[in-house]
Protein backbone atom coordinates (compact mmCIF):
# COMPACT_ATOMS: atom_id res chain seq x y z
CA UNK A 1 0.00 0.00 0.00
CA UNK A 2 1.34 3.42 -0.95
CA UNK A 3 1.44 6.08 1.72
CA UNK A 4 1.19 9.82 1.15
CA UNK A 5 4.93 10.24 0.69
CA UNK A 6 4.97 7.58 -2.05
CA UNK A 7 2.04 9.26 -3.77
CA UNK A 8 3.85 12.58 -3.62
CA UNK A 9 6.94 11.01 -5.15
CA UNK A 10 4.96 9.41 -7.98
CA UNK A 11 3.05 12.56 -8.79
CA UNK A 12 5.97 14.93 -8.34
CA UNK A 13 4.81 16.48 -5.06
CA UNK A 14 2.28 19.08 -4.07
CA UNK A 15 2.82 21.42 -7.00
CA UNK A 16 1.44 18.84 -9.41
CA UNK A 17 -1.68 18.49 -7.32
CA UNK A 18 -2.73 22.13 -7.77
CA UNK A 19 -4.04 21.67 -11.34
CA UNK A 20 -5.74 18.42 -10.32
CA UNK A 21 -7.50 20.14 -7.44
CA UNK A 22 -8.49 23.00 -9.73
CA UNK A 23 -9.82 20.59 -12.37
CA UNK A 24 -11.74 18.66 -9.71
CA UNK A 25 -13.38 21.86 -8.47
CA UNK A 26 -14.14 23.19 -11.96
CA UNK A 27 -15.85 19.93 -12.94
CA UNK A 28 -18.04 19.93 -9.84
CA UNK A 29 -19.20 23.49 -10.48
CA UNK A 30 -19.74 22.93 -14.21
CA UNK A 31 -21.61 19.63 -13.92
CA UNK A 32 -23.58 20.10 -10.70
CA UNK A 33 -24.12 23.88 -10.59
CA UNK A 34 -23.98 24.71 -14.30
CA UNK A 35 -21.42 27.50 -13.92
CA UNK A 36 -17.76 28.17 -14.59
CA UNK A 37 -15.23 29.09 -11.94
CA UNK A 38 -12.87 31.88 -12.96
CA UNK A 39 -9.43 33.00 -11.86
CA UNK A 40 -9.40 34.97 -8.65
CA UNK A 41 -7.66 38.21 -7.84
CA UNK A 42 -6.45 38.66 -4.26
CA UNK A 43 -9.04 37.46 -1.75
CA UNK A 44 -9.89 39.13 1.55
CA UNK A 45 -10.13 35.91 3.56
CA UNK A 46 -11.75 37.65 6.53
CA UNK A 47 -14.99 37.80 4.52
CA UNK A 48 -15.16 34.02 4.08
CA UNK A 49 -17.51 32.98 6.83
CA UNK A 50 -18.76 29.59 5.64
CA UNK A 51 -16.34 26.65 5.76
CA UNK A 52 -17.09 23.12 4.59
CA UNK A 53 -14.60 20.39 5.47
CA UNK A 54 -14.10 16.75 4.52
CA UNK A 55 -11.44 14.58 6.14
CA UNK A 56 -9.34 12.10 4.20
CA UNK A 57 -7.93 8.96 5.79
CA UNK A 58 -6.02 5.93 4.56
CA UNK A 59 -3.37 6.22 1.86
CA UNK A 60 -3.57 9.96 2.31
CA UNK A 61 -4.56 11.66 5.54
CA UNK A 62 -5.64 15.25 5.50
CA UNK A 63 -8.44 17.74 5.30
CA UNK A 64 -10.06 19.38 2.28
CA UNK A 65 -11.87 22.63 2.96
CA UNK A 66 -13.98 24.97 0.85
CA UNK A 67 -14.41 28.52 2.16
CA UNK A 68 -16.67 31.25 0.85
CA UNK A 69 -19.05 33.91 2.13
CA UNK A 70 -22.70 33.36 3.03
CA UNK A 71 -23.97 34.78 -0.25
CA UNK A 72 -21.82 32.39 -2.27
CA UNK A 73 -22.93 29.45 -0.12
CA UNK A 74 -26.60 30.35 -0.63
CA UNK A 75 -26.00 30.78 -4.37
CA UNK A 76 -24.44 27.32 -4.53
CA UNK A 77 -27.51 25.81 -2.85
CA UNK A 78 -29.78 27.79 -5.18
CA UNK A 79 -27.98 26.52 -8.28
CA UNK A 80 -27.79 22.93 -7.06
CA UNK A 81 -31.49 22.83 -6.19
CA UNK A 82 -32.62 24.88 -9.19
CA UNK A 83 -34.59 27.30 -7.02
CA UNK A 84 -34.40 31.09 -6.73
CA UNK A 85 -31.86 32.47 -4.25
CA UNK A 86 -34.64 33.81 -2.01
CA UNK A 87 -36.18 30.35 -1.65
CA UNK A 88 -33.05 28.72 -0.23
CA UNK A 89 -33.18 27.99 3.48
CA UNK A 90 -31.75 25.27 5.65
CA UNK A 91 -30.24 23.44 2.67
CA UNK A 92 -27.23 25.79 2.48
CA UNK A 93 -24.99 23.80 4.81
CA UNK A 94 -25.99 20.50 3.19
CA UNK A 95 -25.22 21.93 -0.27
CA UNK A 96 -21.83 23.31 0.84
CA UNK A 97 -20.97 19.97 2.41
CA UNK A 98 -21.86 18.13 -0.78
CA UNK A 99 -19.78 20.50 -2.92
CA UNK A 100 -16.81 19.87 -0.63
CA UNK A 101 -17.44 16.12 -0.65
CA UNK A 102 -17.64 15.98 -4.45
CA UNK A 103 -14.46 18.06 -4.88
CA UNK A 104 -12.62 15.76 -2.46
CA UNK A 105 -13.91 12.63 -4.20
CA UNK A 106 -13.23 13.97 -7.68
CA UNK A 107 -9.73 15.04 -6.64
CA UNK A 108 -8.78 11.67 -5.16
CA UNK A 109 -10.11 9.94 -8.28
CA UNK A 110 -7.64 12.00 -10.34
CA UNK A 111 -4.53 11.20 -8.28
CA UNK A 112 -2.87 7.96 -9.29
CA UNK A 113 -3.19 5.40 -6.50
CA UNK A 114 -5.54 7.47 -4.35
CA UNK A 115 -8.99 6.44 -5.62
CA UNK A 116 -8.67 3.19 -3.71
CA UNK A 117 -7.74 3.10 -0.07
CA UNK A 118 -8.48 6.72 0.74
CA UNK A 119 -11.73 7.26 2.57
CA UNK A 120 -13.70 10.47 2.97
CA UNK A 121 -15.42 11.55 6.16
CA UNK A 122 -18.95 12.96 6.12
CA UNK A 123 -18.74 16.73 5.55
CA UNK A 124 -18.75 19.26 8.38
CA UNK A 125 -19.81 22.86 7.84
CA UNK A 126 -18.86 25.81 10.06
CA UNK A 127 -20.54 29.19 9.79
CA UNK A 128 -18.75 32.25 11.17
CA UNK A 129 -15.18 33.38 10.69
CA UNK A 130 -13.95 33.86 14.25
CA UNK A 131 -12.16 30.55 14.65
CA UNK A 132 -8.69 29.09 14.26
CA UNK A 133 -8.10 25.82 12.46
CA UNK A 134 -5.32 23.71 13.97
CA UNK A 135 -4.54 20.96 11.50
CA UNK A 136 -2.08 18.12 12.02
CA UNK A 137 -0.86 18.77 8.48
CA UNK A 138 2.90 18.60 8.16
CA UNK A 139 3.21 19.79 4.57
CA UNK A 140 2.32 23.11 2.98
CA UNK A 141 -1.34 23.20 1.93
CA UNK A 142 -2.37 22.75 -1.69
CA UNK A 143 -4.57 25.78 -2.17
CA UNK A 144 -6.51 27.36 -5.03
CA UNK A 145 -8.37 30.65 -5.11
CA UNK A 146 -11.21 30.96 -7.57
CA UNK A 147 -14.19 33.19 -8.27
CA UNK A 148 -17.70 31.75 -8.25
CA UNK A 149 -20.21 34.19 -9.80
CA UNK A 150 -17.83 37.06 -8.85
CA UNK A 151 -17.62 35.78 -5.29
CA UNK A 152 -14.35 34.46 -3.83
CA UNK A 153 -13.82 30.81 -3.07
CA UNK A 154 -10.77 29.25 -1.40
CA UNK A 155 -10.22 25.51 -1.66
CA UNK A 156 -7.47 24.08 0.48
CA UNK A 157 -6.02 20.61 0.98
CA UNK A 158 -4.03 20.17 4.20
CA UNK A 159 -1.94 17.02 4.07
CA UNK A 160 -0.68 14.91 6.92
CA UNK A 161 1.87 12.40 5.71
CA UNK B 1 -44.92 4.02 -18.07
CA UNK B 2 -44.63 5.87 -14.76
CA UNK B 3 -42.19 4.39 -12.30
CA UNK B 4 -41.72 4.50 -8.54
CA UNK B 5 -38.19 5.42 -7.49
CA UNK B 6 -36.35 5.22 -4.18
CA UNK B 7 -33.43 7.64 -3.77
CA UNK B 8 -30.98 6.85 -0.95
CA UNK B 9 -28.42 9.49 0.02
CA UNK B 10 -27.48 11.13 3.31
CA UNK B 11 -27.69 14.56 1.66
CA UNK B 12 -31.21 15.88 1.11
CA UNK B 13 -29.83 18.30 -1.49
CA UNK B 14 -28.33 15.39 -3.42
CA UNK B 15 -31.61 13.45 -3.24
CA UNK B 16 -33.39 16.44 -4.80
CA UNK B 17 -30.72 16.74 -7.51
CA UNK B 18 -31.04 13.05 -8.36
CA UNK B 19 -34.84 13.35 -8.57
CA UNK B 20 -34.54 16.41 -10.81
CA UNK B 21 -31.98 14.63 -13.00
CA UNK B 22 -34.35 11.67 -13.44
CA UNK B 23 -37.13 14.01 -14.51
CA UNK B 24 -34.77 15.91 -16.84
CA UNK B 25 -33.75 12.56 -18.31
CA UNK B 26 -37.38 12.12 -19.36
CA UNK B 27 -38.15 9.40 -16.83
CA UNK B 28 -41.79 9.53 -15.81
CA UNK B 29 -41.93 9.29 -12.03
CA UNK B 30 -45.22 8.46 -10.32
CA UNK B 31 -43.78 8.29 -6.79
CA UNK B 32 -40.40 9.25 -5.35
CA UNK B 33 -39.42 7.83 -1.97
CA UNK B 34 -36.36 9.07 -0.10
CA UNK B 35 -34.08 7.65 2.59
CA UNK B 36 -30.99 9.02 4.32
CA UNK B 37 -29.16 5.69 4.67
CA UNK B 38 -29.44 1.99 3.87
CA UNK B 39 -31.33 1.05 7.03
CA UNK B 40 -33.97 3.72 6.41
CA UNK B 41 -34.23 2.56 2.81
CA UNK B 42 -34.90 -1.05 3.88
CA UNK B 43 -37.73 0.30 6.04
CA UNK B 44 -39.18 2.26 3.13
CA UNK B 45 -39.03 -0.81 0.89
CA UNK B 46 -40.86 -2.99 3.39
CA UNK B 47 -43.81 -0.59 3.17
CA UNK B 48 -43.63 0.55 -0.45
CA UNK B 49 -42.71 -1.39 -3.58
CA UNK B 50 -40.57 0.51 -6.09
CA UNK B 51 -39.33 0.00 -9.66
CA UNK B 52 -35.88 1.61 -9.37
CA UNK B 53 -33.40 2.37 -6.60
CA UNK B 54 -30.64 5.00 -6.81
CA UNK B 55 -28.19 4.72 -3.97
CA UNK B 56 -25.09 6.46 -2.60
CA UNK B 57 -22.27 4.36 -1.11
CA UNK B 58 -20.85 6.43 1.77
CA UNK B 59 -23.65 6.92 4.28
CA UNK B 60 -23.93 6.68 8.06
CA UNK B 61 -25.71 3.81 9.85
CA UNK B 62 -25.75 1.50 6.80
CA UNK B 63 -23.73 2.19 3.67
CA UNK B 64 -24.88 1.53 0.13
CA UNK B 65 -22.91 -1.68 -0.37
CA UNK B 66 -24.33 -3.26 2.78
CA UNK B 67 -27.80 -2.08 1.72
CA UNK B 68 -27.70 -3.81 -1.65
CA UNK B 69 -26.37 -6.99 -0.04
CA UNK B 70 -29.49 -7.05 2.16
CA UNK B 71 -31.96 -6.34 -0.65
CA UNK B 72 -32.58 -9.99 -1.63
CA UNK B 73 -34.14 -10.50 1.80
CA UNK B 74 -36.76 -7.80 1.16
CA UNK B 75 -39.80 -9.09 -0.72
CA UNK B 76 -40.59 -5.71 -2.34
CA UNK B 77 -37.02 -5.35 -3.61
CA UNK B 78 -36.69 -8.63 -5.51
CA UNK B 79 -35.63 -7.90 -9.10
CA UNK B 80 -35.62 -4.15 -8.56
CA UNK B 81 -32.61 -2.60 -10.36
CA UNK B 82 -30.16 -0.56 -8.29
CA UNK B 83 -27.92 2.17 -9.72
CA UNK B 84 -25.17 3.51 -7.47
CA UNK B 85 -24.50 7.30 -7.48
CA UNK B 86 -21.33 8.07 -5.54
CA UNK B 87 -18.12 10.05 -5.24
CA UNK B 88 -16.21 6.76 -4.96
CA UNK B 89 -14.61 6.33 -8.37
CA UNK B 90 -12.22 3.42 -8.03
CA UNK B 91 -12.55 0.28 -10.13
CA UNK B 92 -12.58 -1.71 -6.88
CA UNK B 93 -15.74 0.10 -5.75
CA UNK B 94 -17.40 -0.43 -9.15
CA UNK B 95 -16.57 -4.15 -9.07
CA UNK B 96 -17.76 -4.43 -5.44
CA UNK B 97 -21.04 -2.70 -6.26
CA UNK B 98 -21.73 -4.70 -9.40
CA UNK B 99 -20.80 -7.96 -7.64
CA UNK B 100 -23.21 -7.09 -4.84
CA UNK B 101 -26.03 -6.69 -7.34
CA UNK B 102 -25.95 -3.09 -8.61
CA UNK B 103 -26.88 -2.74 -12.29
CA UNK B 104 -25.33 0.67 -12.89
CA UNK B 105 -22.71 3.00 -11.46
CA UNK B 106 -22.65 6.80 -11.79
CA UNK B 107 -19.79 8.89 -10.41
CA UNK B 108 -20.45 12.27 -8.79
CA UNK B 109 -20.26 14.90 -10.18
CA UNK B 110 -22.69 13.89 -12.93
CA UNK B 111 -24.98 15.41 -15.55
CA UNK B 112 -28.65 14.56 -16.23
CA UNK B 113 -27.41 13.06 -19.53
CA UNK B 114 -25.20 10.62 -17.61
CA UNK B 115 -28.15 9.68 -15.42
CA UNK B 116 -30.21 9.01 -18.55
CA UNK B 117 -27.37 6.99 -20.12
CA UNK B 118 -27.15 4.69 -17.10
CA UNK B 119 -30.75 4.51 -15.93
CA UNK B 120 -32.73 4.13 -19.16
CA UNK B 121 -31.04 0.85 -20.23
CA UNK B 122 -31.42 -0.49 -16.69
CA UNK B 123 -35.16 0.25 -16.74
CA UNK B 124 -35.43 -1.33 -20.17
CA UNK B 125 -33.75 -4.44 -18.78
CA UNK B 126 -30.77 -4.09 -21.08
CA UNK B 127 -28.10 -3.79 -18.43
Amino acid sequence: MKATNDLLAIDGGHANWVPLLEMAAREVFELMLGCQLSESPAVDESTLDVTAMVGLAGRMCGLLSVRCNGKAAALMASKMLGVPLGKVGSEVADAMGEVCNMIAGNFKNKVSGLAEGCMLSPPTVITGSNYSLHSLADSPAVEIRMMFEQLPLVISLQIHS
Amino acid sequence: MAIRALIVDDSSVMRKIVERSLRQAGINLSDVFQAGNGAEALGVLKASPVDLILCDINMPVMDGLEFIKQLPEVENAKGVPVVMITTEGSEAHVVQALSAGARGYIRKPFTPEQVKEHVVPVLAGKS
